[in-house]
């Protein structure tokens, strides 16, 4: 649903206008790229470059983009699912408070139900206890969405009610007890050292997502030529792949110039019994698990939007949902289901924000619902409902933790940086619909 | 009435009545539709047309009344039954997503998939070049949401809706209601040739000049009720405007329940 102008077999008319096109304008209808995903990425570089001025060269370094990317995670996942929420003319203020209670859940289930059960540190401990936090996410997200599909209450009020009880709720699992430790390799999933897959498997990684890449370009191009459709002019695609490639590899090589920290390294090599000085021993991060994670969120959640029946209909019932309603799709219960994959998506993220803080507090996640809004409109998710990307949403959710991250960074009073995250948000809506204003 | 009535009726619609709130919007109304047939629905705005083909298309549904289908009664709860007997429907509002493209609004609710389950977003295109080819032949912008387009393009997305899956009874709510005269000649000619092909039609429109000489019968509504029913060369366009405005049956019409006592 990019607003790719044309790449039909242009009439005679518009070839003639064609040749009085541009060279950027030819470069763009060439290439399809989305104009409006560019600027924001343009925005993003544009935040990174002055942070980094402003902070003396502290923002654009391997150990702070290997941070912002793990701080990211959490509020991405949920992103995503934002999208489709948005996307059919729907809000969900809940999910802060779903995260505080599912993590509440989970920290429970690892940290005193089951070590009663199956002992301390049990290789399946951390699944049971994601597995019992996805279940209680999705019935949360299912009983909001029975509620406001099958009952008409607005999804506002829904999940504005939602917010207050699941914060309560939180509460109430343990009085409100801090729960800690974690079982170890729940972990994980909150990065850290150890919680990163290493250099190795990250060039690995960036490898497979680069032939990925490739073959998507080859399989589209070759299913256009199936059907005889007019197809992009080979450099154009040539440059997507190598664009593309390039973005990843060297992302790659970033997470992999950050190195484990020095006391790290001292406890790994008493651990393991190494004869090497502290120094010549350099384990570089690699990717880490929680962006592993909110990859492959956002990877699932595309496919779902672009290639499902589902998705399909999501957009279809944002644009018009009466229409979508004579076309015979059952609307109340795609919203439900929406509402069912947005509890989900809570409990991953509050699998990653508990795992990172090694511990549940019920106060966990507050306010998150405004960064995953913020970061999904920010997106280009629109509240009119019908148009919205869900790696617009990820790249959102990025550009809320870059402004975050760097005034921590540059030392900004809390109460200066809420007034500049509040103030960069309107002004990002502004210009998004002037843009829109100016497609029409 | 003519040699058609011996065959089987496609749509019988008997006693059909709904309420929205305190307001009798279709009472008591019937009518009929053979294959091959145009039946034009007229009447004033809120004399229940629209309604009453609504219910057929499981739009709304109905508090009383039956529907039968090749004289066998069935059951129309939904948009979804209504399809599964072969009834497609042109809404006045066209009733497209307006931010999804050609070929995703054709088929809504009945996608092509690819052996994985997933969308066959290049079938679907080619069946929508294909099908809109035949319609408008100068149609070229297949990639853009459908908001993108005109008025006629977007009529032609929501007719080829109807006649892509092989419609038995089409249903046409003010057709031509948007369309200017060289796209309202075109309708008309895609009428025609539906109804040699052996659909049988009903024409909604509150403009008896739009319709009067594509239908073979007119049926016409005021305030919920059936006026009169007629075949088109037993009246004249004035006695039935005069049904219209004023719901006189003249002599070659037969009477409903709302036609006025004389």
């Amino acid at each position: 649903m990019t607003d790719d102008k044309g790449l039909q077999a242009a009439p005679e008319g518009e070839k003639a206008r064609a040749s009085q096109m541009s060279i950027l304008a030819r470069f763009f209808k060439a290439t399809e790229l989305d104009t409006r995903m560019l600027g924001m990425i343009g925005a993003l570089l544009l935040i990174w470059i002055l942070f980094d001025i402003f902070s003396g060269g502290l923002f654009l370094t391997p150990r702070n983009l290997w941070n912002l990317s793990v701080q990211t995670a959490s509020v991405a996942v949920m992103a995503t699912g934002m999208v489709l929420v948005i996307v059919t003319r729907n809000i969900d203020l809940s999910v802060g408070s779903i995260l505080g209670f599912v993590g509440m859940i989970m920290a429970v289930t690892q940290a005193e139900l089951l070590p009663a059960l199956i002992g301390y540190d049990n290789p399946v401990t951390w699944v049971i206890a994601l597995a019992v936090g996805i279940a209680v996410g999705a019935a949360i997200g299912a009983l909001h969405g029975y509620v406001i599909a099958y009952l008409g209450v607005p999804a506002f009020i829904v999940t504005l009610g939602g917010l207050l009880v699941w914060r309560g709720a939180a509460w109430w699992v343990t009085s409100g007890r801090t729960v800690s430790p974690m079982d170890s390799t729940f972990r994980l999933m909150g990065g850290g050292p150890t919680g990163s897959i290493g250099a190795t498997a990250s060039w690995a990684v960036g490898i497979v997502a680069c032939i990925a890449i490739i073959a998507m370009i080859w399989n589209s191009r070759r299913q256009r030529q199936r059907f005889k459709f007019p197809l992009r002019p080979l450099w154009a695609e040539g440059f997507l792949a190598g664009i593309g490639c390039f973005v990843i590899l060297g992302a790659v090589w970033v997470v992999n110039s950050y190195y484990w920290p020095i006391g790290i390294v001292r406890k790994y090599i008493a651990a393991n019994d190494l004869q090497i000085a502290e120094a010549d021993l350099q384990i570089a991060h690699g990717i880490a698990i929680p962006v592993l994670m909110a990859i492959a969120v956002g990877i699932v959640m595309t496919f779902i939007t672009t290639r499902t029946r589902f998705g399909r209909y999501v957009f279809a019932l944002g644009g018009n949902p009466e229409a979508t309603d004579f076309a015979g799709i059952n609307t109340r219960w795609v919203t439900m289901k929406i509402f069912i994959i947005m509890g989900i998506l809570c409990a991953i993220a509050a699998a990653i924000s508990t795992a990172r803080l090694n511990a549940a507090t019920n106060a966990q996640g507050t306010l998150d619902e405004l960064l995953t809004i913020a970061a999904a409109v920010i997106g280009g998710t629109s509240l009119a409902g019908g148009v919205g990307t869900i790696v617009g949403a990820m790249i959102g959710a990025v550009v809320m933790q870059s402004l975050q991250s760097g005034m921590v960074l540059l030392g900004l009073d809390t109460p200066l940086q809420a007034i500049v995250v509040g103030i960069v948000l309107v002004i990002a809506v502004w210009l998004d619909s002037l843009y829109r204003r100016s497609q029409h | 009435m003519n040699s058609v009535n011996k065959a089987q009726s496609l749509v019988d619609m008997d006693n059909i009545s709904i309420a929205f709130g305190g307001i009798q919007a279709v009472d008591d109304t019937s009518v009929d539709l053979f294959a091959g047939e145009v039946v034009a629905l007229l009447g004033h705005n809120g004399a229940g047309k629209s309604t009453l083909v609504k219910i057929l298309s499981g739009a709304y549904r109905r508090d009383k009344g039956t529907i039968k289908i090749d004289g066998k009664e069935v059951a129309i709860n939904n948009p979804r039954d209504a399809k599964a007997y072969g009834i497609e429907t042109i809404y006045q509002t066209l009733a497209l997503a307006d931010n999804v493209d050609t070929a995703g609004n054709l088929y809504l609710g009945r996608e092509l998939l690819t052996p994985w389950g997933t969308l066959d977003d290049v079938a679907m295109e080619a069946r929508a070049r294909d099908v809109m080819g035949r319609l408008n032949p100068r149609f070229q912008r297949f990639k853009e949401p459908v908001k993108a387009l005109s008025g006629g393009q977007r009529q032609s997305v929501a007719i080829a809706r109807a006649i892509l899956f092989n419609a038995r009874i089409l249903i046409m709510d003010e057709p031509t209601a948007a369309l200017g005269p060289e796209e309202t000649a075109q309708v008309s000619e895609l009428i025609l040739q539906l109804k040699s092909e052996g659909i049988g039609i009903f024409l909604v429109s509150h403009d008896i000049h739009d319709v009067f000489d594509l239908a073979d019968r007119v049926t016409v509504m005021k305030n919920g009720q059936v006026v009169g029913h007629a075949r088109t060369e037993d009246v004249n366009k004035d006695e039935v405007l005069g049904m219209i405005i004023l719901g006189k049956c003249p002599p070659g019409a037969i009477p409903g329940p709302g036609a006025l006592a004389s």
